[in-house]
């Protein structure tokens, strides 16, 4: 049964030094205010692993929080680059970072494939395209019953998955709604889970029959931190702020003022800023 | 017929390639201005796709993600980025794709990885995101991206995702069925593919471009078709469409000023 504790109780508790974190979101529900905690905290040698990481993760590079990074889109959704990142690769600033590269097909095959329990993902993906060549994760395989040549990768099993998500109810069952990603496969393919909400409420009334939600047993924590996917948004609760993204281009371009930002917004920051951006809690979700 | 600009007969000339029985795989940036001009003028009933898994989205404002909530608010429906992986761009379900990039070389070839040595970069791009097999999965491929030296060269540093490979039938060799990149809508011409050798080749010349600048702005020598016709001029109703989709996507973007 997931336990109910703050954020800094689940972070604490489940996220280690030289872990494989997955932090997933595809652009909605980006877990921001968990990643911080992760970086005040101190946290090093992170194998991070995420389909696009974006700024959350060109904060935690920034930082130094990491050693390693597997991932399949590293840009600012468009606006452009991802400067701490491309620091890390091009300059080893502020230390040098390994990657794995992939495709989103893979990623999110491989994702599947752990949460299936399964050693590898297969499929039709990399034909005539130059990854395979500088990635030796992405391997062949034969299909034993036509003769097909596909591609496989290495099924992800992170030591912990970070996201977030609109609601709990007070035993920790959680529901996600709108653009649902590969959260699901993340969390199910993961030893550890911790998982930030919006709400926390005393009937979690799914809208549907086959609405997403991932039972207490299968996570491993949950937090309530209203707000904490700002700048990405909780369906329902805020939009995006696009204009935020846009903003963080001129932030990450330089090492101090990236630095200062660090400082400010979250070394000196606590989880509940994030419920300014919280929004309005809409008539449904009652 | 009013001025424009050769960025929005870019667009306008990368909406008409579409038609309203297409089911698209849309790329960010000026592949979705372009399917969204289709849906509002020629094509409206076209099913346009984004990879963050929203199936039929309707967008008002253009998103600047492909992740954008507006995406998932007009959308037919929403599914996992697993499934939009293998049930509807694997499982063959998707007639176009439409993607832009950093780099294209003569026989379509896409790059938006790297510039330089893949371990020592000089510039680290993106990476590839869906792009690797939405170039081989998608029925055909649409590619829009503005005409430069920098952007079309001789030989790409790293493939992100396969065109026509070296050229002639090497896609049917690797296994390939689907047809591959056939067309490229830039900002001064179209090009399609030699039906035998697939080298990009102009067939469309957009009006008031010459011949000189095509080829001063192309990193490859490149050729022109037997019969090279002139891009209709942008209409009345294409311009306002584009413009206004445009000026409610800059204050939608910019409107949320709470930011950082």
């Amino acid at each position: 049964m997931a336990k109910i504790v703050s954020l800094a109780e689940a972070v604490g508790d489940n996220v280690r030094d030289g872990d494989t974190v997955a932090m997933e979101g595809f652009t909605h529900l980006i877990p921001y205010a968990a990643g911080h905690e992760v970086i005040r905290q101190g946290r090093k040698d992170l194998f991070l692993v995420r389909m696009t990481p974006d700024i959350l993760y060109d904060q935690l590079i920034g930082v130094g929080a990491a050693r390693g990074m597997k991932f399949s889109w590293g840009g600012n959704p468009g606006v452009g680059s991802l400067h701490r990142f491309r620091d890390a690769v091009e300059n080893q600033w502020p230390q040098p970072l390994e990657i794995e590269e992939h495709s989103h097909a893979a990623m999110a095959n491989a994702y599947e494939a752990g949460a299936a329990n399964l050693p590898f993902a297969t499929l039709r993906g990399y034909i005539g395209a130059d990854l395979p060549k500088v990635n030796p994760n992405i391997k062949s395989v034969t299909c034993p019953f036509t003769g097909e040549v596909l591609a496989a990768v290495p099924a992800i099993r992170p030591d912990v998955t970070i996201i977030h998500a609109q609601r709990a109810d007070r035993k920790g069952n959680v529901l996600i709604e709108g653009i649902v990603g590969v959260q699901k496969e993340a969390v199910l393919a993961a030893r550890r889970s911790i998982v930030t909400v919006e709400e926390i409420v005393d009937e979690l009334n799914p809208p549907s029959p086959n609405s997403l939600v991932l039972p207490s047993w299968a996570i491993t924590a949950v937090a309530h931190v209203p707000g904490g996917a700002f700048p990405s948004y909780a369906h329902g609760y805020y939009p995006r702020s696009n204009a935020f993204y846009i903003g963080w281009d001129e932030i990450a371009r330089d090492r101090d003022s990236f630095t200062a930002w660090i400082k400010e917004n979250v070394l000196n920051a606590k989880p509940e800023d994030f419920a300014k951006h919280a929004g309005n809690k809409p008539a449904k979700a009652a | 017929m009013s001025d424009f600009t050769p960025t929005e007969m870019m667009t306008i000339a990368a909406a008409r390639a579409l038609s309203n029985d297409d089911v698209c795989f849309v790329g960010i940036g000026a592949p979705s201005a372009a399917c969204n001009v289709a849906r509002l003028t020629h094509a409206p009933d076209i099913t346009l796709i984004y990879e963050s898994g929203t199936v039929g989205t309707k967008p008002d404002v253009l998103p600047l993600s492909i992740g954008d909530g507006e995406l998932c608010d007009t959308a037919l429906f929403t599914v996992s980025v697993p499934e939009m992986f293998r049930y509807w761009l694997q499982g063959g379900r998707i007639t176009t794709g439409f993607l832009g990039g950093a780099q294209i070389d003569k026989f379509a070839n896409l790059n938006t990885t790297v510039v330089g040595p893949y371990d020592h970069p000089k510039v680290r791009l993106p990476g590839g995101g869906g792009a690797p097999e939405i170039a081989s999965n998608c029925g055909r491929i649409f590619i829009t991206m503005a005409l430069s030296k920098r952007g079309f060269v001789e030989k790409l540093p790293f493939i992100t995702s396969m065109g026509h490979g070296e050229g002639g039938n090497h896609r049917e060799r690797l296994g390939m069925k689907t047809k591959g990149p056939t067309r490229v809508i830039t900002d001064l011409c179209i090009l399609e593919p030699d039906p035998e050798t697939k080298e990009l080749t102009v067939v469309s010349v957009h009006p008031g471009v010459t011949r000189e600048q095509i080829v001063d702005n192309c990193g490859w020598a490149i050729k022109f078709a037997e019969q090279v016709i002139e891009t209709p001029a942008p209409t009345e109703l294409e311009l306002a469409t584009l413009r206004d989709i445009n000026a409610r996507t800059k204050k939608a973007h910019q409107g949320d000023k709470e930011a950082a």
